[in-house]
């Protein structure tokens, strides 16, 4: 036994609880955080052993340097078309963003999440894919649905649980689902998506198929379990698939040092693993295109699964719920130190003389007046709260493929209910 | 026909659905090369391969997550959970995910899972490898919960819940495992191979998920079981020679309230029987939707006999377990009710 018998004179053990820097009205001061020039990075080969390509978690992909010109061996080289295409889907975000937040504020719904400041880490990362591979996103991720098609129309109708919700208005907003553009369903639970993922990734290789997966969680929830069965799991049968990880510092009011961010890097957990990982620049979109690009290649040739962590800023709340005031510098969002993804893609595009100021408020005005036409539409199909929008039925409806006797026992309940508490809707029917 | 114990019969209905369908997959801790702890899925991958049966991470909530994403793929997987009190990791994904998936996505994705897992006590196993967890289940919306009591059934019901297209789990009484037990642990234990429910054909067959089995047929008093306490609650019958009907619930979600309720009303009392602790077991859910059904055909109060409100407990194993005495106990109570 290692008993000291003059432990009397140690210290008491003491316990670290972590404290963000910044609180409500304090001076933000991110000299400290390092970023590493942009184009420093070395760019490994696809097929690299994980061994080799370490140091890449501590490090952090830039393409777009301090006069927003391209630089680098991880420049992807993008046509002006495409660039142009991602700067109009990142701006056509903020836009229905903006809004839908503000319908919620007006009582239309019962609530939105906006993806400010974190556009590149969805949008881009959706370009660099396959349209059929296979995304497992989070709830921040709107996205990929805007690159892949979505009707915003649609979108709403599921914002409003209204009457054409193709979720029948029994998902909290912003949970959206298409399996058509190949979006899974969207779960409140946290990184519950990132197994799924992984299974869905396994299920591809085993059929000898060609689609990869894609998965989207945030630093804070990376303390999930399900976050490391993912992990190892992905590692264990080197399944196609990239993981990424949207590090924007804050889930809900902890920051990242709840998830352990004070000792390490979250593109860090992949060395851990012997899975590839990158820390990439999530508010410069040609670094997080070009990683995505390169887990992708990398995954579709059989060279296993990629970590990637975005660095980047949640500017805005977490949620219509939430109030960021209460718990942090209103300061980080002004000096965060690597900008945002829009600003920093609409000045690479002036900067290639492909685009102008006056041209992107011109695109501004047509993203906010799209918005407005698809929300006029989709309040025609009603609003949360105004209405009984879906037959009660349909609440009983896809429990189970065919309704057991119970819950028709229970269907039969609601809706003589529905007479009672609801006879002019009823009448109106 | 060919004679086989439980697992054999798995083991069969597990082959057929692999050869059948290519998207039947079987995963989890040790089936691979090994074929399982208890041996449910030997010679599975020699034959089928290594992508299609293969040991995984000790990770339940690995093993259950990977199953809803290989789903939403298009697959049929079959996770076997190595022991029932080894499911709770997994919980989340069960309850959250594989249950709602169908709900939340309006149809667009399903979880067509079968969830094996071997539970139940009476091995000696102490307090986690013995639990009865299936109310946690039956309490989960969008989860079926089926539990055989012969191999026959085994086979039969695994391929009818392999083929259902909504996440199922599939309870083995793995103290049944080798030959049916009576509840009388001191005597020897007799092996499948001398009853006729373990006559079970080699192909491909199928029974129904929802369907209960009247395994006696009698007047005095309606018996409800599953799993292993389906052949104790028999023994003490014929051991106190009440003529009670048993029934075999086989599936508790969805339920076959039809069969119980019919029984019910004909004999007027109704014992109910299972390994699981009592309070919110799923006897409880079985004690209310008889008397909200059947309650002016009833003579006498329903009973209940279960395992205690205590982890199960090693050494006591005997003392805990719901055997012919706690049995015995209450059926000469509710049916000598008929005379006073």
């Amino acid at each position: 036994m290692a008993d000291d018998n003059s432990k009397t004179n140690l210290p008491p053990l003491s316990l670290h609880v972590p404290e963000p820097k910044y609180r409500p009205g304090d001076t933000v001061d991110y000299s400290d955080v390092d970023i590493p020039s942009a184009g420093d990075q070395p760019r490994p080969d696809v097929s690299s052993d994980p061994a080799i390509m370490r140091e890449m978690v501590y490090d952090m992909v830039r393409v777009l340097d301090e006069d927003y010109k391209a630089v680098g061996p991880w420049d992807p080289k993008l046509s002006d078309d495409t660039l142009l295409k991602m700067l109009k889907t990142m701006a056509q975000v903020r836009a229905f963003d903006d809004r839908l937040h503000r319908m919620q504020r007006q009582g239309k719904t019962s609530f939105y999440m906006k993806s400010t400041g974190e556009e590149a880490t969805s949008v881009a990362a959706a370009m660099a894919l396959h349209s059929d591979d296979m995304c497992f996103p989070s709830y921040r991720q709107q996205g990929i649905l805007f690159v892949r098609g979505y009707p915003m129309v649609d979108m709403i109708n599921q914002i409003f649980s209204n009457r054409e919700d193709k979720l029948k208005g029994r998902q909290l907003p912003i949970m959206y689902c298409s399996r058509r553009l190949g979006f899974f369903s969207i779960s409140g639970n946290l990184a519950t998506q990132y197994p799924q993922a992984v299974g869905w990734a396994m299920a591809s290789a085993a059929k000898g198929d060609t689609r990869i997966a894609a998965t989207w969680c945030g630093e804070g929830s990376t303390a999930e379990g399900d976050f490391h069965s993912a992990m190892t799991f992905a590692t264990v049968y080197n399944a196609p698939i990239i993981m990424n990880v949207v590090n924007n510092q804050w889930a809900i009011s902890s920051f990242s040092g709840f998830a352990g961010g004070e000792r390490t890097t979250f593109a860090a957990r992949a060395a851990g693993y012997g899975i590839a990982g990158l820390r990439v620049d999530g508010n410069d979109p040609l670094a997080v295109y070009a990683a995505t690009q390169w887990a992708a290649e990398r995954a579709r040739t059989n060279n296993g699964p990629t970590l990637i962590e975005h660095f980047t800023y949640r500017a805005e709340a977490h949620s219509t719920s939430d109030d960021p005031s209460a718990y942090r510098s209103a300061q980080e969002r002004e000096e965060w130190p690597l900008g945002d993804p829009i600003t920093r893609l609409k000045r690479h595009l002036i900067h290639r003389g492909v685009w102008s100021k006056e041209q992107h408020e011109a695109l501004d005005k047509d993203c906010i007046e799209a918005v407005k036409v698809a929300t006029k539409e989709a309040e025609k199909n009603g609003i949360l709260g105004h209405g009984l929008h879906q037959p009660f039925e349909t609440m009983f409806q896809d429990v189970f493929e065919e309704m057991p006797w119970h819950l028709k026992e229970q269907s039969e309940q609601a809706n003589k209910e529905r007479e009672i508490k609801w006879p002019d809707a009823e009448a109106s029917r | 026909m060919t004679t086989m114990n439980m697992i054999e019969a798995i083991n069969s209905g597990l082959d057929n659905m692999m050869a059948r369908d290519d998207d039947v997959v079987i995963m989890g801790e040790d089936v691979g090369y090994f074929g399982g702890v208890f041996r449910a899925t030997a010679g599975l991958q020699e034959k089928h391969g290594k992508t299609r049966c293969f040991d995984t991470p000790i990770s339940e909530c690995g093993i259950i997550g990977v199953a809803v994403g290989m789903a939403a793929y298009g697959m049929r997987p079959v996770p076997e959970i190595q022991f029932a009190d080894y499911i709770y990791p997994g919980l989340d994904q069960l309850v959250s995910e594989a249950a709602r998936l169908r709900y939340r996505s309006a149809a667009e994705f399903t979880s067509a899972i079968t969830v094996r897992s071997p539970f139940g006590g009476g091995i000696f196993g102490g307090q986690t490898h013995s639990q009865s967890p299936e109310s946690m289940f039956t309490h989960v919306c969008g989860l079926k919960t089926v539990i055989p009591s012969t191999p026959y059934d085994a086979k039969g019901l695994l391929i009818s819940a392999i083929e259902d297209n909504d996440p199922v789990m599939f309870f083995e009484p793995k103290r049944i495992y080798n030959g049916p037990f009576t509840g009388y642990y001191d005597k020897p234990v007799e092996p499948w191979s001398k009853f006729e429910s373990s006559e079970v054909p080699e192909d491909y067959y199928k029974i129904p998920i929802g369907k209960a089995n009247i395994v006696r047929e009698g007047e005095a008093v309606t018996v409800l079981a599953y799993g292993t306490m389906v052949h104790v609650a028999n023994a003490v019958v014929e051991e106190h020679g009440v003529d009670a009907e048993v029934i075999d619930l086989r599936t508790l979600v969805p339920l076959d309230i039809e069969t119980i309720e019919a029984s019910v009303k004909k004999t007027g009392r109704c014992l109910i029987i299972h390994e699981a602790t009592r309070t919110s077991g799923f006897g409880a859910e079985l004690s209310a939707l008889v008397q909200e059904r059947c309650f002016y055909h009833l003579e006498a109060p329903i009973e209940r006999v279960t395992g205690f409100d205590t982890p199960y407990p090693h050494s006591l194993e005997w003392a805990y377990f719901p055997g012919p005495v706690r049995i015995g106990e209450a059926l000469e109570k509710i049916v000598g009710e008929l005379t006073s």
